[in-house]
């Protein structure tokens, strides 16, 4: 019992640093661009507005990793979805909310699929989700080479139903009063994202993930059903993927090929950032929010700064992401030193 | 634990404030432009970017915020997000993509920041999200190829001589391969002696041009002129054409023409390999300067504005304006 306590102070401490760091590093931001409105509360809402679609992704991720697993395919997923998305609406002729039901299910089979491979067949996630992420990318081709643009007067209301704010308005040089906003997409990302962590606290389901990546056998021995677990994280994954690739589209509002690449590793960036460790049982998706949060930040001050390289983005992530590495192992070497 | 506990919170405040950042003074007097450019993925980009960096400058009384986005559409969106936020007084876009731009531009008018796009067409419902757009002229571009392959044979006595011709296209769907396609079909018809013989994409790449045009030579016995829609095909012809045994450029039995013009084109053609380059010219920056003053000044500005191209070939002096161009 004892010991269960230090753990978890050790992983919500893992946790406060990355809130703590994401909190300094937006007030330096505000300090250093005060002129230019780094401090508009517009600004900090279009953190959310921006990565809505990452928020969700990352979220399942986090699932997946504190599984001890990973799931490479979510960028191709989305890029998929987004032309399914496209081209059952502007093709097809479909409705917008049949289309978006469409590509929910199509997440679904999708999780069912590589969980199936990754929990029954015990073949690596690794190399599972590889497969799915070169079938999806490869679909998305399939389905069209082309870019189509979505016209759909349903899902463009969607996309551009501004939700008004009643704080935090002002008047902008140009005479035009802004007020603040955000769109469904973000009301979207954030109710997942409370129940995401709702289900992973306070279920039956949730805690049997963390003791399964804590360690498989001795979930085993507690009669844990560990391949039915995994299988239905994995559902629930892909389910997430696609409900994050359904947000992504609602931002750009398109299909094309080479759309969200690259995207899985910001997701796994973001999870590692927040806190989740890659070989599993420990994760929170609130830090994992604080991590696309954290990456968001740093591409809101290259555009800020306006000289730099956007390149600095991925180079500022990979210091953080080894900042975070050694933290996690120092604490997990500590854990080892009290066992003993 | 305690000291740990510093130690951490020390270091995550260094890496926050590692990030190479200045903080700018108050300029008030200048004309702030955001560029939201799609990459740095070639020559002509990279030419691209140069020349906003060079027309921009506080000298000549901007500010440019630029932005590269990696090839991304979302992380344009950002950035032009961002220039909202910053206030600029213009907002410059190089759209990655064509589609899925309706949100984030009505965001931009809301907020009363004329859009520029460069290089590349939006397809939007609203015409009115953009202020105009500045870019090559894909058709003049063919029609200036066509009229050249005219004098170029009149010249060489071959004016009323049965011409056979092949294009080597670009991607299908391309605005660079849509134009320049036309733009010579347009010109066909003045020349009832030109024949075309066959049409097929090359997906602009050397690879593919090459593939082409092995059929091609497979196909055809007799073919006068490849038209290549751009440099990278026509390098592909080339060594297509010499892998049959058969001669091309100024002195050979086959005229290979391109377009583009980047700096491998002029060796090409110093080589002897190429007959003729035409330009898509990649320095949109004192153009859309110009745009900027005429709006500074209330005026009214044309919704669509191309720049200037010229051509090169043979005849001209390549190796001195090889050394002045910037691409």
């Amino acid at each position: 019992m004892k010991k269960d306590r230090r753990k978890l102070d050790g992983n919500s401490f893992l946790l406060l640093i990355t809130i703590a760091l994401f909190v300094v590093m937006y007030i330096v931001g505000v300090i250093l661009f005060k002129d230019q409105g780094f401090a508009k509360t517009q600004n900090f809402l279009n953190l959310f507005i921006s990565n809505a679609g990452l928020i969700v992704i990352a979220a399942g991720m986090t699932i997946v990793m504190i599984t001890g697993g990973i799931d490479i395919s979510v960028g191709s997923v989305v890029a998929m979805v987004c032309m399914i998305l496209a081209w059952c609406m502007e093709k097809a002729g479909w409705g917008a909310i049949p289309s978006a039901i469409f590509v929910l299910t199509i997440g679904l089979v999708f999780g069912l699929v590589q969980g199936w491979l990754v929990a029954y067949l015990n073949i690596q996630p690794f190399i599972v989700t590889l497969a799915g992420m070169f079938f999806a990318r490869g679909m998305t081709a399939v389905i069209s080479k082309e870019m189509i643009s979505i016209k759909n007067e349903m899902f463009l209301s969607w996309a551009q139903c501004k939700i008004h704010l009643p704080f935090g308005g002002y008047v902008n040089k140009k005479g035009k009063l802004i007020e603040p906003y955000i769109y469904p997409s973000v009301i979207i990302a954030l109710v997942i994202l409370v129940a995401i962590f709702i289900l992973l606290k306070y279920t039956k389901f949730g805690r049997s993930i963390y003791a399964i990546g804590g360690n498989e056998q001795s979930a085993l021995m507690m009669g844990l059903n560990v391949k039915k677990t995994k299988l239905k994280a994995y559902i629930l994954e892909g389910f997430l993927a696609s409900v994050g690739g359904f947000l992504f589209c609602l931002n750009t509002c398109s299909g094309f090929v080479e759309q969200a690449k690259g995207f899985e590793m910001d997701a796994i960036a973001s999870a590692v950032i927040g806190g989740t460790l890659l070989t599993g049982g420990v994760g929170n998706v609130f830090g994992s929010l604080f991590g696309v949060l954290i990456k968001g930040t740093i591409e809101a001050f290259i555009t800020f700064q306006g000289t730099l390289s956007s390149w600095w983005t991925r180079i500022t992530i990979a210091a953080m992401l080894c900042f975070f590495i050694v933290l996690q192992s120092i604490f997990a070497s500590a854990k080892e030193k009290n066992k003993k | 634990m305690k000291k740990r506990v510093l130690a951490v919170l020390a270091a995550s405040a260094l890496a926050a404030t590692m990030m190479p950042v200045t903080a700018f003074a108050g300029e008030d007097d200048l004309i702030t432009v955001g560029y939201a450019q799609v990459g740095a993925e070639s020559d002509w980009r990279t030419a691209n970017t140069e020349s906003f960096k060079s027309t921009f400058t506080e000298e000549n009384g901007y500010k440019l915020i630029f932005d590269d986005a990696q090839q991304k559409q979302e992380n344009q969106i950002k950035a032009i997000r961002s220039f909202i936020q910053q206030e600029v007084d213009y907002i410059v876009v190089a759209p990655v993509v064509e589609t899925g731009w309706e949100t984030v531009l009505q965001e931009a008018a809301d907020a009363g920041i004329p859009v520029i796009l460069s290089d590349r067409m939006m397809d939007l419902a609203d015409e009115d999200l953009y202020t105009c757009w500045v870019g090559g002229n894909f058709v003049k571009e063919g029609e200036t190829c066509a009229d050249w392959l005219a004098k170029y044979l009149e010249e060489q006595g071959r004016g009323e001589e049965e011409i056979n011709m092949v294009t080597i296209q670009g991607t299908i769907g391309a605005s660079a391969q849509i134009g320049r396609t036309e733009g010579v079909a347009n010109k066909m018809a003045e020349h009832p002696n030109w024949k075309m013989l066959d049409m097929q994409s090359g997906e602009f790449t050397q690879a593919k041009g090459q593939e082409v045009m092995e059929s091609f030579l497979k196909s055809y016995d007799d073919i006068d002129v490849v038209i290549c829609e751009n440099d990278n095909e026509a390098f592909g012809a080339i060594d297509a054409i010499k892998a049959a045994g058969k001669t091309c450029g100024p002195d050979g039995d086959i005229i290979v023409v391109s377009f583009d013009s980047v700096k491998a084109a002029f060796d090409s053609m110093i080589a002897g390999d190429l007959n003729a380059t035409f330009e898509c010219n990649p320095l949109h920056g004192p153009r859309v300067a110009e745009i900027i003053q005429k709006l500074e000044a209330g005026e009214e500005v044309e919704k669509v504005q191309y720049v200037d191209e010229a051509y090169f070939d043979t005849t001209m002096d390549l190796e001195s304006i090889v050394a002045e161009r910037a691409y």
